[in-house]
């Protein structure tokens, strides 16, 4: 069995313009950088992956995850993990409720309070359960997103340009802290990004996608 | 039936249900006015009704009713509305104003034609107002203010409560269009703030909001309650007398009736036709206008004109209201004196037990028929957002059609088809025909917010592992609250609103606080009608304070969905 992400030529096109085609192997815990001009379907190829492709775009390929074809099956059972550039927290819900929505199901009530409370002291937020997501900081709220979709237990993790909104300082550690809690999970990462700080802090391949004329 | 299956079909079912009761009402009307009613023992086809329809020697007089009063709202309305928020958008004036009269669009057709009523009359507030300091009246003068031959106060009437609609319907197209920095260009070239608006973002607004105008248009020619209250007797709007051949104990009456509701319909469609064109014409007018080059020297004129008829329409609704509950409280009160002897209770305790049986009669349809509405509508949304079945132009154009088509045109025959086929009148035929017009307005209210939601948000909580199902149960309609309890209150305020689907398909024994208000029209006892008025206006108007008070208590922890 192959551990990992694996984009067995993939090509998606919009109507009947070609867009993009990629054919590659992520394994656990590296990280591929996909870099490329705007407009050129990064976003697209990580829709595709997750399942929520817009019907205007036609995809062919496979994407196998552990061993497994996940092309066709349905968005919430891929178990692909994402993180977009706004944080996207559920905005009513509190940072535990947030937590709790991603943790799988099962357990006591307390023992998921528990595993929620742990995950924020492994970002330093303790005792932010009950918070309104709205009162908290760039950092803190890019710290809480990571955790719910790393409590969910997913197999990949996608990332959409997911530092762009944070400013330098900040960059950089959420950055670190990212690949970190990726790498300790064994995840293989892909990211999108513009950015070539990014990049070469991924440590890892990069794929610049040009415009297919 | 498997829940992916249901989610496919949901779209035609919506369809079906909005638009199942206009056809089949259409359908109804054509063979009675043919002269043929089985139940009735007559075959046809005969042209006798017609004939009967042309004798009427009040029929020329009720045909130029409907078109002259129907045109003459539409175009002042929308003239109002655009002159108002050429010259105002974005001024703190206009931020007041609207927030002024998105309650008034809520309050039904009906209590805002009793309240006008009872400003304008000879004995009414105004009158009292000036008298006799001014007037040097001290009996109320003969005048025919209300009910007046010309229907000029039933125009009013109408304008009053289509300035406010029109008005929301432009904020919101404002919203699609990038008509701020048109109108600030236009500005930089020199063009006065009303002429720039009008000649660089009308065109674009007007493009998006012709459809509610349609319904405008179409509305105010065939409608029956305002018409009752503020319109002519002798003879009355050709609505009326539609109601008044439906409602006659000789069933041969029906058959003039449906040929009366089919001139209706050719009434509508000529006018929508002559509107059409007008467009066109008015375009090339503005074009030319455009290539002049005026810069708008008489804009401050205009502008204030336009404040001046804004602040008067929705001053008109809420001084209205407030003489409604003047009445309803009023002991003694003789002319002209501007505020009763005494205010008292005694009316309460009259008509009060009354209201609340047609209180609960009206709460019951109006929310059975909200929730069908917000089912299927929130179904159709959650259809075209996880299967694309969007709808197309010409899909919108289904959803404003229940509104375009007369409902004197197809009310009548869905009761006569009734008949035709045994059906019972009743409360769950009212309830279904409620749900024509109610649906059209839900779905109209939620469907931008439904789509504006962030997809991404969709594409976490899947990631998140969550299934389709409770991505809309615990994200996006957690997130939706506040515009679901508005599309709520819409629905229910049109529901409150009903007055001749309630009286014609419930067969006179469904009794809404509508169709029990406008009953006291004739008899004019303005205790009564203020209570009744004052009632029908609070079921409208409370479901959307609910709306706005719920959200902001559910969510008082939560910034991010304050404003959302």
């Amino acid at each position: 069995m192959d551990k990992g992400l694996i984009l067995a030529n993939v090509a998606i096109s919009k109507g009947s313009t070609p867009l993009l085609s990629v054919s590659t192997h992520v394994a656990p815990g590296d990280v591929l950088s996909i870099m490329g001009p705007s407009g050129v379907g990064k976003s697209t190829l990580l829709a595709f992956i997750t399942g929520t492709l817009a019907p205007d775009f036609t995809a062919t390929g496979a994407i196998e995850l552990d061993g497994a074809d996940i092309t066709n099956a349905p968005a919430h059972q891929r178990r692909v993990g994402i993180l977009f550039q706004d944080d996207l927290l559920f905005p009513h819900l509190s940072v535990g409720e947030n937590l709790a929505f991603g943790l799988r199901p099962g357990g006591s009530r307390g023992e998921r309070q528990a595993k929620i409370a742990d995950a924020l002291t492994e970002v330093g937020l303790e005792g932010f359960a009950d918070r309104d997501p709205a009162t908290l900081s760039g950092g803190q709220k890019a710290r809480v997103a990571l955790m719910r979709m790393l409590l969910s237990d997913p197999c990949a993790l996608l990332l959409d340009e997911p530092f762009s909104r944070l400013d330098t300082a900040l960059r950089a550690q959420v950055r670190a802290l990212v690949f970190a809690r990726a790498k300790a999970r064994a995840l293989p990462v892909l990211m999108v990004t513009h950015d070539a700080e990014d990049a070469a802090a991924a440590d890892g391949e990069i794929i610049t996608l040009a415009p297919i004329t | 039936m498997k829940p992916r299956r249901l989610l496919h079909v949901l779209p035609a079912v919506t369809l079906l249900v909005m638009l199942g009761p206009v056809i089949a009402g259409l359908y109804g009307t054509v063979l009675p006015a043919f002269g043929h009613l089985p139940a009735a023992g007559l075959i046809g086809p005969t042209i006798t009704p017609f004939t009967d329809l042309f004798d009427w020697a009040g029929l020329p007089r009720a045909v130029m009713l409907s078109l002259g009063v129907g045109m003459g709202a539409t175009v002042i309305a929308l003239t109002i509305v655009a002159l108002l928020t050429a010259g105002w958008s974005g001024t703190r004036a206009f931020r007041f104003l609207e927030r002024l009269l998105s309650p008034l669009l809520s309050v039904p057709h009906a209590a805002a034609a009793f309240g006008l009523a009872f400003l304008v009359t000879p004995s009414g507030w105004i009158a009292r107002g000036l008298s006799p300091a001014i007037t040097g009246w001290d009996r109320p003068p003969d005048l025919l203010i209300v009910q007046d031959p010309w229907g000029i106060t039933m125009m009013v009437g109408l304008i009053v409560k289509e300035v406010p609609f029109l008005l929301l319907i432009t904020l919101a197209a404002l919203g699609q269009a990038d008509t701020q920095r048109s109108a600030a260009v236009a500005q930089a070239l020199g063009y006065g703030r009303l002429t720039g608006w009008l000649k660089t973002v009308f065109p674009r607004v007007y493009a998006q909001i012709r459809l509610p105008v349609y319904v405008v248009l179409a509305y105010s020619m065939s409608v029956v309650d305002v018409a009752v209250i503020l319109g002519p007797n002798t003879p009355p709007s050709l609505s009326v007398y539609i109601v008044r051949l439906m409602l006659d104990p000789d069933i041969a009456m029906r058959l003039q009736g449906a040929a009366a509701a089919l001139l209706q319909l050719g009434l509508v469609i000529a006018a929508l036709i002559a509107w059409r064109l007008g467009e066109h014409v008015v375009g090339a007018f503005g074009r030319r206008w455009i290539a002049t080059g005026a810069r708008g020297k008489i804009d401050p004129i205009v502008e204030v004109s336009a404040l001046v008829a804004g602040s008067a329409a929705a001053f008109a609704v809420l001084a209205g209201i407030i003489v409604l509950g003047v009445w309803s409280f009023a002991g003694f009160w003789s002319f002209p004196d501007f505020l009763p002897d005494q205010f008292m209770l005694r009316n309460w305790m009259r008509f009060g037990p009354g209201t609340l049986a047609a209180l609960g009669e009206t709460a019951l349809i109006a929310i059975f028929v909200t929730i069908a509405a917000l089912a299927l509508t929130i179904g159709c949304l959650e259809a075209e957002y996880r299967h694309g079945l969007r709808l197309t132009q010409r899909g919108m154009f289904l959803l404003y059609l229940p509104l375009l088509v007369p409902q004197t045109a197809f009310l009548p025959g869905l009761q006569t088809l009734m008949l035709n086929i045994g059906l019972d009148v009743g409360r769950l035929p009212v309830m279904f025909t409620h749900l024509v017009f109610v649906l059209p307005y839900v779905f109209l209210s939620l469907a931008d917010p439904f789509r504006a939601w962030d997809a991404r948000m969709g594409t976490i909580a899947a990631a998140l592992r969550a299934s389709p199902d409770r991505v809309l149960w615990r994200v996006r309609m957690p997130m939706l609250l506040r515009p679901v309890l508005t599309a709520m209150a819409v629905g229910l305020s049109v529901s409150v609103g009903q007055y001749l689907a309630t009286l014609l398909i419930g067969g006179g024994r469904v009794a809404t606080l509508t169709t029990e208000a406008v009953a006291l029209a004739s008899g004019g006892d303005r205790r009564a009608i203020g209570v009744y008025g004052l009632m029908q206006t609070g079921a409208a108007l409370i479901p959307f304070t609910l709306a706005l008070i719920v959200p902001a208590i559910v969510w008082r922890n939560r910034k991010g969905l304050r404003h959302g």
